[in-house]
């Protein structure tokens, strides 16, 4: 039985003159348990997920990394018997989205998401983008424009398909949809982007350009990505969390993790011996 | 803080060795068949010196060869090993430590060639005194060595530290040395040539202590993580 990290995660770090700070937190997951009807499968994760950095999720299949992940945008209330236990509070404001009365779709609001397969609507690149902005209520036309143009810009995309942002999304290669879902998840100003392992259906051209982007986009939003690849959290994240049979095992800086790791489990799973 | 329990150390010595396997072990033994060679070498040319023998001299700087051959397979393995395993935990510290100590062995192989030289130079001349705090140095130096070696393959990093106090004991010695050889010069101007060539002996197993140290410290950092290079002169400052 391994147990979880039971206390504060966000460890300090030095400034440059050498004083201590602690990196502000966005998301703070206070022993979160969730069930599939009476099957549990994440046990009381704690975790502090600090702003304007990009924090890695890894651990074998089934470890329930994706399950924390959809619990942070309340995917899970879209199917019956689901059940929630602990609180995670998003900052400023500290709001509990998992608190009674909070609307999913208003979290959803705050908590953008990309899937592991690019999943554009069967609408043209500007109306994909626009959607989550109409749904805010934005109708007027200019400011319709000058958003669609910033999160398309913001995801490398608009040189691409400047010329074509009437025709479908699924004319777009495979690269340039998820830069599209990523476009799509931006363009509602959220705090958080949460990316389920967003280039396993890319070729290593399409990968690195998604990996830059995520890497440039925590200077605007907090990025939570789980992932299979250790290279790509390796790359990509500041931080890494390792989960093992529903429990958070490690986490900690991803250089310190991958190098000397703290935990025997992150150190067997790391290197290949499980998982 | 608890000290480990017997059973929590075998445990760590277990998940450690079971790391070397496979192309790791492949790279473990070439690091310590140089090591055995460095050492062997800077053995054979203290008692080169000691001995005024220069045949032996001649035998360490041939030998060499064979150590700067493994210093390159080592290296084409690290960078084969790395582009290919993406090592991580103690496999991607094993990568750093090995490149470092292929090089620290490496060096101290061309210690021994300049040792091995001097040593030459040495006997085509009527010995300026008895040799007694060289040959001291040196075995210190040889035992760094084979202590450092110990360590690496004992999993030993506890035994570092010790390794790396030798080292000041080395420094004061050739301090020492310096002061000794700098009066016979002033004394008999005559001695001069002799006397500089035991003074460079004296540094090449200085530095060969120095490269000792360097493995003791890497093979601390790959067991343990910690980095505990230049710590005194960091701690100072």
């Amino acid at each position: 039985m391994v147990n979880p990290i039971p206390a504060a995660q966000v460890s300090s770090e030095k400034d440059i003159a050498g004083v201590e700070v602690k990196p502000e937190v966005k998301v703070e997951i206070q022993n979160l348990s969730f069930f599939y009807g009476k099957n549990q499968v994440l046990r009381n994760v704690s975790l502090d997920v600090p702003a304007y950095q990009v924090t890695a999720m890894i651990g074998p299949s089934g470890c329930g990394k994706t399950t924390l992940l959809r619990c942070l945008n309340r995917m899970h209330d879209l199917y019956p018997g689901n059940r929630y236990e602990g609180s995670v509070r998003i900052y400023p404001g500290g709001t509990d989205i998992l608190g009674p009365g909070m609307d999913p779709i208003r979290v959803r609001m705050r908590f953008g998401m990309v899937f592991q397969k690019p999943n554009p609507f069967p609408k043209s690149i500007y109306e994909n983008v626009a959607y989550g902005l109409r749904l805010q209520g934005m109708n007027k036309r200019r400011d319709l424009d000058e958003r669609v143009e910033k999160a398309l810009r913001e995801s490398a995309l608009w040189d691409e398909v400047k010329s074509r942002l009437h025709q479908l999304a699924h004319n777009l290669s495979g690269g340039q949809q998820q830069r599209l879902c990523i476009a799509r998840a931006i363009a509602t100003d959220p705090d958080v982007v949460l990316f389920d392992e967003p280039t396993s259906a890319l070729d290593p051209i399409a990968t690195s350009k998604i990996e830059e982007l995520i890497v440039e986009m925590k200077r605007r939003v907090t990025v939570i990505i789980v992932t299979h690849n250790l290279q790509q959290a390796g790359r990509i994240s500041d931080r890494t969390a390792f989960m093992y049979l529903g429990e958070l095992i490690e986490f900690g800086e991803t250089n310190r993790m991958f190098t000397n790791p703290a935990k025997p489990q992150t150190e067997d799973y790391i290197s290949g011996r499980f998982g | 803080m608890n000290e480990p329990t017997m059973e929590a150390n075998e445990d760590r010595l277990e998940r450690v060795r079971s790391y070397f396997r496979g192309d790791l072990l492949v790279l473990r033994e070439a690091l310590l068949r140089m090591a055995s060679l460095a050492h062997t070498n800077l053995s054979i040319a203290l008692e080169s010196l000691v001995e005024r023998d220069p045949v032996k001299a001649q035998k360490v700087i041939t030998d060499d060869q064979e150590i700067d051959r493994l210093e390159v397979e080592i290296d084409e393995m690290v960078a084969g090993f790395m582009a290919t395993q993406a090592p991580m935990a103690l496999a991607c510290r094993l990568m750093l430590a090995a490149s470092k100590l292929c090089n620290d062995l490496e060096r101290i192989g061309d210690q021994a060639v300049s040792i091995g030289r001097r040593s030459i130079i040495l006997t085509d001349e009527p010995p300026l005194k008895p040799l007694l705090d060289i040959p001291r140095m040196g075995v210190k130096v040889l035992d760094m060595i084979r202590m450092a070696t110990d360590a690496f393959v004992e999993i030993t990093p506890e035994k570092c530290a010790e390794i790396i106090k030798m080292d000041v004991r080395v420094d004061e010695i050739n301090r020492q040395l310096e002061r000794e050889l700098t009066s016979f010069m002033i004394e008999d101007p005559k001695t001069i040539t002799r006397a500089l060539n035991l003074m460079l002996v004296a540094r090449f197993f200085e530095r060969a202590a120095d490269h000792a140290k360097n493995i003791a410290e890497q093979v601390y950092y790959l067991y343990t993580g910690n980095d505990i290079r230049h710590e005194a002169e960091l701690n100072k400052s």
